[in-house]
């Protein structure tokens, strides 16, 4: 047989039975849909996620005190953790390939300018923040770069403090007080919204140093490294190590490379696009099972119409193919209706509620049209066997 | 040219082993035209379907145009089937979602033969049973007759050897009985083999040659007509 009139015969005999076609085809839709549009905002969420991390740049090594690990006694027994100080900082400077640091000093303070007070957050950091977290001033400057021991009291407002606070008048060169002391608006950050709760535009940025003695602390909480593009992150996190160990006498801190937790927050935001991928598989699986069930009642429907086809010259090879070839084109219809579907769902959900990110990813698409013609392929075999191994004198006999 | 030699089919029905088929010989030569006769379960089907291909003799031989068809695997018996044997149906069978003329095409299209040739040879064998116009209607806008004649044309568009008619005229009334077997005799005229299973004495002594079954066996073959 040629394979166009092979094509046209599974094409005609899909069409005979038009509604019954649609609602197969219609399972087998909503299943790849459904798959499409979960991936879709399974990986929107995925490239949202990496770009909110990737914002504050991907070169970056951050050290943090204490050190996860599991030891023969309760941790407050052995507690010998030294904290990070801000020699720590300056001595990780001095490492080759490091281009700057920012050591940081988090906590809660009231500010206050003239009548007006607010509670926010204050991020005690170094000059190279700019540099470092890839954050510009959009009005006046960055903390400028004293002496760390003896920075002078700047500081620099989160766009949300400085709306807050001065409304539209211009803030640079005014005095606000944070906690007890008074210091100098310097600048003003550009907005950079929101990060896993953190809004790093209800914050202010003063020294380091300041912090720690506002604080009453004696140690930073997180030293943030920018390396040198083309450097092994990981030969720089050994001699980092290493320094620090010279230094501390023992590894009481913990390192974390910008691509080493970008790795593991994809493989996260990977197990999240599949697991949902795998929701609308289920609805898939059901579609198949549609399938399945037109097939075996088509094959008994057309028991004569089979023995016919043997008796005019068919071989079992052909009448199987048939079978299994209308059992595709119902998936593959209900694939590309899907598909439609799911992109377009996708698309339309993106316009509508832009806060939620979609993205369709074609592999997927593509699979998901594989799958379905998978699906087809699988649910037309038993039934085409079936077929392709009647007697054709009892097929023929069956009214 | 046709031979049957001791052909015997069996069934299990139950416990019992019914002889459907017992030593049947059986000799048709190019323009033979038999009707075979007896009463139900005398092998007549049975008989009809061991020389359509569709069933499997349990004992002896069986010769279509010096193939020993006994040997053969299925699919070889599947393109034998399409290139020398036509099958008419007392239920026509004729595929509803396909025209007339696409049933009759059927076993072209089968056999992968160019669309062109299948769409001259289609109108060369419709035309003569004045089906032309009939063409592109479906099974179910025909009448019974006219169903039966394209069910005719589409057994011998592939040109075979014998032509195996089950109760031909079964579900028809007599004027349209009597123009399929006309057509059927036409065919016969010009050389093909002609085997007509039937109850109705009247078709059956048109024949040439009339063969008596009884209990899976030929008790009488009788000349008709010189």
């Amino acid at each position: 047989m040629l394979t166009r009139d092979f094509i046209k015969l599974a094409i005609g005999s899909v069409w005979a039975h038009r509604m019954r076609s649609f609602l197969t085809a219609l399972g087998i839709a909503v299943g790849i849909a459904s798959v499409i549009l979960l991936t879709s905002i399974g990986e929107g969420i995925h490239r949202f996620v990496l770009a909110e991390f990737t914002q504050f740049g991907t070169n970056l090594i951050a050290v943090t005190p204490g050190k996860a690990s599991t030891l023969g006694m309760s941790g407050a027994v052995v507690s010998n953790v030294r904290p990070l100080s801000m020699d720590d900082a300056e001595a990780l400077k001095r490492l080759p390939r490091v281009l700057d640091v920012v050591p940081v000093v988090q906590g809660n303070a009231a500010i206050e300018a003239g009548h007006r007070s607010r509670r926010t957050m204050v991020l005690g950091v170094g000059p190279a923040v700019p540099k470092v977290w890839l954050m510009k001033p959009s009005v006046g400057r960055f903390l400028p770069d004293d002496d760390p021991r003896h920075a002078r009291p700047f500081v620099v407002l989160g766009s949300k403090v400085r709306s807050e606070l001065f409304a539209t008048t211009n803030p640079l060169g005014k005095r606000i007080r944070i906690g007890s002391e008074s210091y100098r608006v310097v600048g003003v950050m550009e907005s950079k919204g929101q990060m896993l709760g953190f809004d790093l535009d209800d914050a202010v940025y003063i020294p380091a140093q300041k912090a720690m003695s506002m604080f009453n602390r004696e140690s930073v909480m997180e030293v943030d490294l920018l390396y040198a593009p083309d450097t092994d992150s990981e030969e720089l996190s050994k001699q980092v190590k290493q320094l620090l160990t010279s230094r501390h006498g023992s590894e009481d801190f913990t390192i974390i490379t910008q691509d080493q937790m970008l790795e593991t927050l994809g493989s996260i935001l990977n197990i999240l696009t599949l697991a949902v991928g795998a929701l609308g598989a289920i609805s898939l699986l059901v579609g198949g099972i549609g399938i399945l069930t037109i097939m075996t009642i088509a094959i008994t429907e057309r028991t004569p119409e089979i023995g016919l086809l043997r008796a005019v010259g068919a071989k079992r090879t052909e009448i199987l193919t048939l079978f299994i070839g209308e059992a595709i084109v119902l998936a593959s219809i209900g694939g590309i209706a899907g598909l439609i579907l799911g992109a377009g769902g996708a698309w339309l959900l993106g316009v509508a509620v832009p806060a939620l990110p979609t993205h369709t990813p074609w592999s997927y698409a593509i699979a998901a049209e594989l799958v379905a013609a998978g699906i087809g392929l699988a649910a037309g075999v038993a039934p085409a066997y079936k077929a392709a191994n009647m007697d054709p004198v009892e097929a023929l006999r069956t009214e | 040219m046709i031979k049957l030699e001791g052909i015997s089919r069996e069934f299990q029905v139950g416990d019992e082993t019914v002889h459907a088929l017992n030593q049947v010989d059986l000799q048709l030569t190019r323009g033979d035209y038999y009707s075979i006769m007896g009463p139900s379960g005398s092998g007549k089907s049975t008989l009809l379907n061991i020389l359509g291909l569709l069933d499997r003799p349990n004992a002896g031989r069986y010769w279509l145009d010096d193939i020993d068809t006994t040997s053969l695997a299925e699919e070889q018996r599947a393109k034998v089937r399409r290139n020398k044997i036509g099958f008419v149906f007392q239920a026509f069978h004729l595929v509803p979602r396909l025209t007339a003329a696409e049933n009759v095409e059927l076993p072209m299209t089968l056999a992968g033969i160019d669309p062109h040739e299948r769409k001259q040879r289609v109108h060369s064998a419709l035309e003569p049973l004045g089906l032309l116009d009939r063409a592109n209607h479906r099974p179910d806008q025909l009448s019974g007759g006219q169903r039966q004649r394209v069910a005719i044309a589409r057994a011998t568009i592939m040109q075979p050897t014998i032509l195996l008619a089950d109760e031909p005229t079964g579900n028809l009334d007599k004027a349209s009985s009597r123009d399929v077997i006309e057509t059927l005799e036409l065919l016969n005229s010009k050389g093909l083999i002609l085997l007509v299973v039937t109850h109705d004495p009247e078709i059956g002594r048109r024949a040439k040659h009339s063969i008596r079954m009884e209990d899976g066996a030929i008790i009488d073959t009788s000349g008709n007509r010189p």
